[in-house]
């Protein structure tokens, strides 16, 4: 259970956002520039807020009244970038076990074997990702978020540089992950059909604010 | 007439070993001040990377002497070091082998500096959120990443300790056995009447060694390119 209550000034406009996310994915929409990779990005701890606080599960991340602010490295969210961005100069295998690594789990086969199954990545795990198409790299990205076991997994646009034939792909993986992976998600989109399919709340952000919260019906027109 | 003989053996043994030393204990703080130059803003930060280029700019000569201020045997540091520490540099390897650090520094922080400053902050923002604190992100994300600059660097650093004479013959004279590298030594023979094939012959080496080590840092840096691209 996410709770969002922040304000932060970017450049021209200011972010005003408060909401709290319910149930399995969180879709946050809104038009490119209207601030949603800033938001993302304050809940992922990439970003201070000016003002206000994040919680998860009851446990503050960013507090501005008491200076608290837990690292990203400490806040157990997992970040599916737009950009993919694996580590080169690891193999697939490298880059999906970095986060256990990092956050010193023990290993877990069935785990890894659940998750490329899923993700339908496990003949790619001695490639380097400069071998991978663009939507391979974004399941291997995928993957290594899921993982490093967060307890929210954050996507910004992870569909957003691939062609119309790559996100037909990769969607239905989406939403197995919202159905089998059980870790709720907040999920970056200007694409409401993309949202439709794969949210269960929606929240608009227009021009730094939220406009409204509510369920998929929320998203009219395309 | 292609046989070394001992003066000069002991020359480039020296040699070999100043400059190993050097660019060894050179290299860690050199990652370190690369680092900071790259990644961190602080008040300061100019007249930091003003003081590491000095040596290369300022005639050695003068290095050499403010060295000999500085960690001579009455020097500022140079007394200290040696009534606490017993840590001698006046006259002996160890002194060149500073003099030789302190020269080569700015060649071995440069290529460093450049390579860290390409690795893509957004992959050391990936490894954040996957758990990795900023000291493993720089140890498994950044350093590899950025170990072909290092690398060419320490070669860089290398070629130049190697080479080094002006501050070290200031810092420590000419001592055959203890300071005498092999360009001092080629300075020595030269005003020998009989030192010219001696003098060629150390000639030869310094321009096979400097030679080998240009060519390796480049091969070091073109392969920084082909890593960083995942390939």
């Amino acid at each position: 259970m996410l709770r969002v209550d922040v304000s932060k000034q970017l450049g021209e406009f200011s972010l005003e956002a408060s909401f709290a996310s319910e149930g399995r994915v969180t879709g946050l929409f809104g038009a490119s520039g209207a601030g949603k990779t800033s938001l993302i990005n304050i809940i992922a701890g990439l970003l201070q807020p000016d003002r206000g606080t994040i919680a998860i599960d009851g446990e503050t991340l960013d507090d501005t009244a008491t200076r608290l602010h837990v690292p990203a490295h400490r806040r157990r969210i997992g970040y599916v970038f737009q950009d993919a961005r694996l580590f080169p100069h690891l193999d697939v295998r490298g880059n999906l076990d970095y986060g256990r690594r990092m956050n010193r789990l023990a290993d877990d086969p069935a785990q890894l074997k659940r998750i490329t199954d899923l993700l339908d990545i496990g003949h790619l795990m001695d490639r380097r990702p400069g071998k991978l198409s663009g939507g391979e790299r974004q399941r291997v990205a995928l993957g290594r978020a899921l993982l490093s076991k967060p307890r929210l997994l954050l996507l910004d646009e992870p569909l957003g540089s691939l062609d119309e034939g790559r996100k037909v792909e990769i969607l239905p993986y989406l939403v197995r992950l919202r159905d089998e992976a059980g870790v709720p998600m907040v999920y970056v989109s200007h694409d409401a059909a993309e949202l439709r399919q794969i949210a269960t709340q929606i929240v608009l952000l227009q021009r730094g604010r939220v406009t409204s919260i509510g369920g998929v019906r929320a998203l009219t027109g395309g | 007439m292609l046989e070394l003989s001992p003066t000069e053996w002991t020359a480039i043994q020296l040699s070999l070993r100043v400059a190993t030393v050097a660019t060894l204990v050179a290299t860690p703080l050199g990652i370190a001040v690369a680092w900071l130059l790259a990644r961190r803003d602080f008040w300061g930060k100019s007249a930091l990377d003003a003081a590491i280029h000095l040596p290369l700019v300022l005639p050695p000569v003068v290095t050499g002497y403010l060295l000999l201020l500085t960690f001579g045997r009455r020097g500022l540091v140079g007394a200290w070091l040696a009534d606490h520490l017993g840590i001698v540099f006046a006259f002996r390897w160890t002194g060149a082998a500073l003099a030789c650090g302190i020269m080569a520094f700015p060649l071995l922080v440069r290529p460093i500096r450049l390579s860290i400053e390409a690795v893509d902050r957004r992959l050391e923002q990936a490894a954040g959120t996957l758990g990795a604190e900023p000291w493993r992100v720089f140890l498994t994300i950044t350093l590899p990443l950025a170990l072909p600059g290092v690398l060419a660097g320490m070669v860089l650093g290398f070629a130049k300790a190697i080479g080094e004479f002006g501050a070290t013959i200031t810092f420590v004279s000419n001592i055959p056995g203890e300071t005498q590298t092999i360009s001092s030594a080629i300075y020595s023979l030269i005003q020998t009447p009989d030192g010219d094939a001696a003098a060629l012959r150390l000639v030869v080496v310094s321009v096979v060694i400097a030679l080998a080590a240009l060519i390796g840092s480049e091969w070091f840096a073109r392969r920084a390119t082909r890593r960083l691209h995942g390939n």
